[in-house]
């Protein structure tokens, strides 16, 4: 259910983006889904790979600033209604979102949540029967 | 240990005496030996003969940088070029740098006020010191280096830059002292934690750091990240190099060796000494030197002074850490501040690394600062508004203490840059629009 984020800090400038997929892509690592979250001078690119450690690994060699978090990964249906049907448990439950992104495929849909509370989410979760990562 | 109990630990009338003496003496030999000096002191209407003691010395007139600008590169010798064995010179970072000649007793005076402060930091013969100041026309080389020889000790001669291989002598040698600017040992801190090799293995137990302005915080930080005990070394090309003050054990301020170096403190703009313990600039007599002794000269450096006898047994004066000075306050927005402040608020603020770089500008009329900064690697998160936060704290401390918000930049881990010798921090757009 918990799945490890990778957050890296990055200035707001031309090609620094471009440094990390360069990186990730010459140690062969696949990136699963990725946000990027914005202030005016600085941003961070959150994304789910798949082999974290790794590319924590090669990132901080090359100098970036990385963190792991963890956070929720829910696997759902790919059609109208199943991420709004999850949203209205999470909100009814009173778990509140700081952040979250999602990509799709085929027919099916991937949404990675960070919860406030991670304990209450884990819990709301499961009682409800969403399938995970 | 003290090195030459006689001269650091006379009673301060016996030592008035002296300094009188020497007065007299450098006053006759810069008046009959260097034009510039003779003419001003007639343009003043003062004669060697006036000076009787060293209270006199308020009737003579001030040495500028300018002045030695004006007489690039020797014209204030007061020695005949046969007697000069060496030269030094100021980095220079605007215009022509300053010159200065040596004679060999100068040098050996060089000599005994280094040995005053590596003793004062418990260095003797058996000790290996690195001096990783920069060898050449910067004092601060050479200088540390006839230090060391002069009290026995092994001298590692590794001038600045080539990290590594710094950071493999410290280890391999058992190097007991480091001697650089604050700013690089920061950098060789950092450089020695990434290295992976543990700080047991390095024998390191002291640190030597001077020719740039520091604060007490970044002696913690440094003290912390290397641990050892950092001591302050004081001096200037101008009046020697490196060896003009020291601090003692105590660190209650930096003792200065006034028997050779006579300081005063005055008003900046009324040139007029302050009251005892007040702020103000550093003035500096040169009472032995024979090369190129220079007469009142104004340091620019702002600090206070403490005729206090030291618990440590010593008489010499003691000097507070230099607070900026006069030349590299900015005025922004009306506001002076001074890079010193901005040090002490950032080393204060856990987050952040001891690394900065301000720039300001004039943008439609209006002053703007900026401060770039680096976090600590443990404090970049995934969460944007934390990181804003971060942003927000910092501005706020520093307008607390310079009553002016600065625009904080996160940078990215070690993108600012970390330099070898003297840290450039301070970019200032405006001189070059105007």
């Amino acid at each position: 259910m918990k799945v490890k984020q990778l957050s890296v800090f990055l200035e707001n400038k031309t090609g620094r983006l471009n440094d990390v997929t360069k990186i990730l892509a010459k140690a062969n690592i696949n990136m699963r889904a990725f946000s990027v979250a914005d202030s005016s001078d600085f941003g961070i690119l959150r994304m789910l790979v798949d082999d974290t450690e790794k590319a924590k690994e090669e990132l901080r060699n090359n100098g970036f600033a990385v963190s792991v978090t963890d956070i929720i990964g829910i696997k759902m249906a790919n059609k109208p209604g199943t991420l709004n049907k999850i949203l209205d448990i999470l909100a009814e439950a009173k778990v509140y979102i700081e952040y979250m992104y999602a990509y799709s495929d085929s027919d099916k849909a991937i949404t990675a949540i960070k919860p406030d509370d991670m304990e209450k989410a884990i819990k709301v979760i499961e009682e409800n029967h969403i399938t995970t990562l | 240990m003290i090195w030459n109990e006689k001269a650091e630990c006379m009673s301060r009338d016996e030592r008035m005496q002296l300094q009188g003496e020497r007065l007299k003496k450098v006053l006759e030999r810069v008046y009959f030996n260097c034009e510039p000096y003779r003419k001003r002191m007639q343009e003043a209407g003062v004669m060697p003969g006036d000076i009787n003691t060293i209270e006199d010395i308020v009737k003579l007139p001030f040495t500028s940088k300018k002045d030695l600008r004006d007489y690039y590169p020797l014209g204030l010798l007061s020695s005949p070029m046969s007697e000069i064995v060496r030269v030094h010179a100021s980095s220079g970072t605007t215009g022509k740098p300053i010159v200065v000649g040596y004679t060999r007793n100068d040098l050996s005076i060089w000599k005994e006020v280094g040995a005053r402060c590596l003793s004062a930091y418990g260095l003797g013969k058996n000790d290996v010191v690195q001096v990783s100041y920069g060898y050449g026309l910067f004092t601060g080389g050479l200088g540390a280096h006839g230090a060391v020889e002069t009290i026995g000790g092994t001298v590692v001669p590794m001038s600045s830059g080539n990290t590594e291989k710094q950071i493999l002598m410290m280890h391999d040698l058992g190097v007991k002292a480091l001697c650089c600017t604050p700013s690089y040992a920061l950098h060789l801190a950092e450089c020695i934690e990434r290295s992976g090799i543990p700080r047991s293995e390095f024998q390191l137990k002291v640190g030597i750091f001077g020719a740039e302005p520091w604060t007490e915080e970044m002696r913690r930080e440094i003290e912390h990240r290397l641990g050892i005990k950092a001591y302050d070394i004081y001096g200037l090309t101008e009046i020697m190099g490196p060896g003009v003050g020291y601090e003692c054990n105590l660190q209650h301020g930096t003792h200065l060796n006034e028997d050779h170096f006579y300081p005063e403190i005055i008003n900046p703009e009324t040139g007029e000494h302050v009251k005892p313990g007040e702020k103000g600039e550093l003035v500096f007599t040169t009472l032995t030197k024979e090369g190129m002794p220079l007469i009142r000269f104004r340091t620019r450096d702002l600090t206070y002074l403490n005729y206090d006898k030291c618990e440590c047994g010593r008489t010499l004066v003691r000097m507070a850490k230099i607070m900026g000075r006069t030349d590299d306050m900015l005025i922004i927005r009306g506001v002076n501040v001074f890079p010193s402040q901005i040090e002490s608020v950032i080393l204060e603020t856990a987050e952040f690394e001891p690394h900065f770089f301000i720039t300001v500008d004039r943008v439609n009329n209006t002053d703007t600062f900026e401060i770039k900064v680096e976090v600590k690697e443990q404090y970049y998160t995934d969460d944007i508004n934390g990181m804003i936060k971060l942003q927000k704290l910092l501005a706020h401390k520093i307008q607390s203490v310079v009553g002016l918000q600065p625009t904080i930049r996160l940078v990215e881990p070690r993108s600012l840059q970390r330099s070898e010798g003297k840290e450039k921090r301070v970019l200032d757009k405006r001189v070059f629009n105007n």
